[in-house]
């Protein structure tokens, strides 16, 4: 199918952008890389009276080192970011799971703000902000916030951006000496969305793992210490309290056994080296 | 900044395999119906219109991306590559179309475009890929005819000729 008609608006800087969107709030929908946002037009789910095309933006062209953190400016690609020379060394978690978030030719357009704001259940972007609580700066003509990740995604499809607010960048934790990653997911085909996803932190005796795909947004557990021979009742528990549902991809037990499993293999990665993994 | 109205239609300039092409869209007009109605380009292919099959894979500014899931609007100033541009300026075969013409790589030849543009980028990127390498770089087009393994020889193929061609240039 094709789009129903829209305005079309091309600002060329964050300050025109916002304004925009100060004009015609819910009526504007942010044009960033499309991949989300396009295939919902062409198929009339969604149908914004305005367009805010936001790629000609040079301030959100950015990938910058702000020493703790890495700033990922609301224009800036997946593939852009996956070949990001800094990448592996800063953000490994990033580094493992941006394979796995479409294909490299919707990477070549589709951006990791995009990603974020779009907010579905299993992809892997949100699940990576969601493990390193990262956050979400957030412009408006009102001024500028940074949500956190909780505060940032609140269901399917649903996060805590108003309508006249732009994401101007995400923010992503650096890695920190001695932290171990792992990522982990299970799809039908090579660049499908996820059935389930984990991705997994350890630093020191402390486990942290993220789960995506079961529950209406990623979900974060914290271990302070968890020895190997509780590894499995840990996962058990959790994939109960997560609460999946049946759908068309997989059922509730399914998913519950996929917790298990990627957990375990999630969390055993991180005690290894990185290369083991 | 730019304004466009939903009612008008818009000049779009873009080059199109290094020609300059010209032609008018209304903001809504996708880039694959504006390559195919405005320009004439006939060749990308449109299969399911939100960005799952592939066929509609062209280059823009080098990089392989989905027409369809891009506005005509917003191709404007930009270089763009389509399965017209990858034979060679005699009209004979280029290295991709030759090995997927001799490994039977192609039945229907709807989704064919799809596959050549995303291969064209990606042997650029990796010239001597794995088979396990191109299943993933081919994850994303989708071929109903083939079976899938005529492809991935013809694309083992197309890689090792245009490492030869690259070897007798240098």
């Amino acid at each position: 199918m094709k789009p129903a008609p829209f305005d079309y608006v091309r600002p060329e800087s964050i300050e025109e952008a916002v304004a925009a969107l100060a004009e015609h709030g819910d009526e504007a929908r942010v044009l960033a890389g499309g991949q989300s946002l396009m295939p919902m037009l062409n198929m009339r789910l969604v149908r914004p009276e305005i367009l805010v095309d936001i790629n000609r933006i040079p301030g959100l062209a950015g990938i910058d080192d702000e020493g703790d953190c890495i700033a990922i400016g609301g224009a800036v690609t997946q593939g852009d970011l996956a070949d990001w020379p800094d990448l592996a060394a800063t953000l490994p978690v990033v580094a493992d799971a941006l394979p796995h978030v479409g294909h490299f030719q919707t990477r070549n357009r589709g951006t990791v703000c995009g990603s974020l704001c779009h907010a579905d259940p299993s992809s892997e972007l949100p699940l990576c902000l969601a493990l390193l609580d990262g956050g979400i700066e957030l412009r408006s003509a009102r001024g500028v916030r940074t949500v956190s990740a909780d505060e940032f995604q609140q269901g399917i499809l649903t996060t805590a951006k108003a309508p006249d607010e732009l994401a101007v960048r995400a923010r992503l934790p650096k890695a920190r000496q001695g932290e171990r990653f792992a990522f982990r997911e299970f799809h039908l085909r090579h660049g499908d969305f996820a059935i389930v996803a984990v991705a997994a932190r350890r630093a020191g005796d402390a486990v942290s793992l993220a789960v995506g795909g079961v529950a209406d947004r990623p979900e974060v557990c914290h271990w302070e210490s968890l020895p190997d021979d509780a590894v499995d009742d840990a996962l058990n528990d959790l994939a109960w309290a997560l609460g999946g549902s049946d759908d068309i991809h997989a059922t509730a037990r399914h998913r519950r056994q996929l917790v298990r499993h990627l957990g375990r293999q999630a969390i055993a990665a991180t005690a290894g080296n990185r290369a083991a993994a | 900044m730019k304004r466009l109205n939903r009612d008008g239609r818009y000049p779009v300039r873009f080059t199109l395999n290094g020609m300059p092409e010209e032609g008018f869209a209304e903001p809504r007009m996708l880039l694959t119906d504006f390559l195919r109605q405005e320009i004439g380009a006939t060749g990308t292919h449109v299969a399911c219109e939100h960005g799952v099959c592939g066929a509609c894979t062209i280059r823009v500014g080098g990089k392989a991306v989905r027409a369809c899931l891009m506005l005509a609007v917003q191709a404007d100033g930009a270089g763009i590559e389509t399965i017209e541009g990858l034979t060679e300026p005699d009209g004979s075969l280029g290295p991709l179309q030759q090995a997927f013409h001799e490994n039977f790589a192609l039945q229907c030849g709807f989704c064919t475009p799809g596959f050549l543009m995303t291969l064209s980028e990606y042997l650029e990127k990796n010239p001597d890929p794995t088979v396990e390498e191109i299943k993933v770089a081919l994850s994303g087009n989708l071929c109903r005819c083939t079976g899938y393994h005529e492809i991935i020889n013809a694309s083992l193929d197309a890689a090792k000729a245009q490492r030869e061609r690259r070897r007798q240039q240098d």
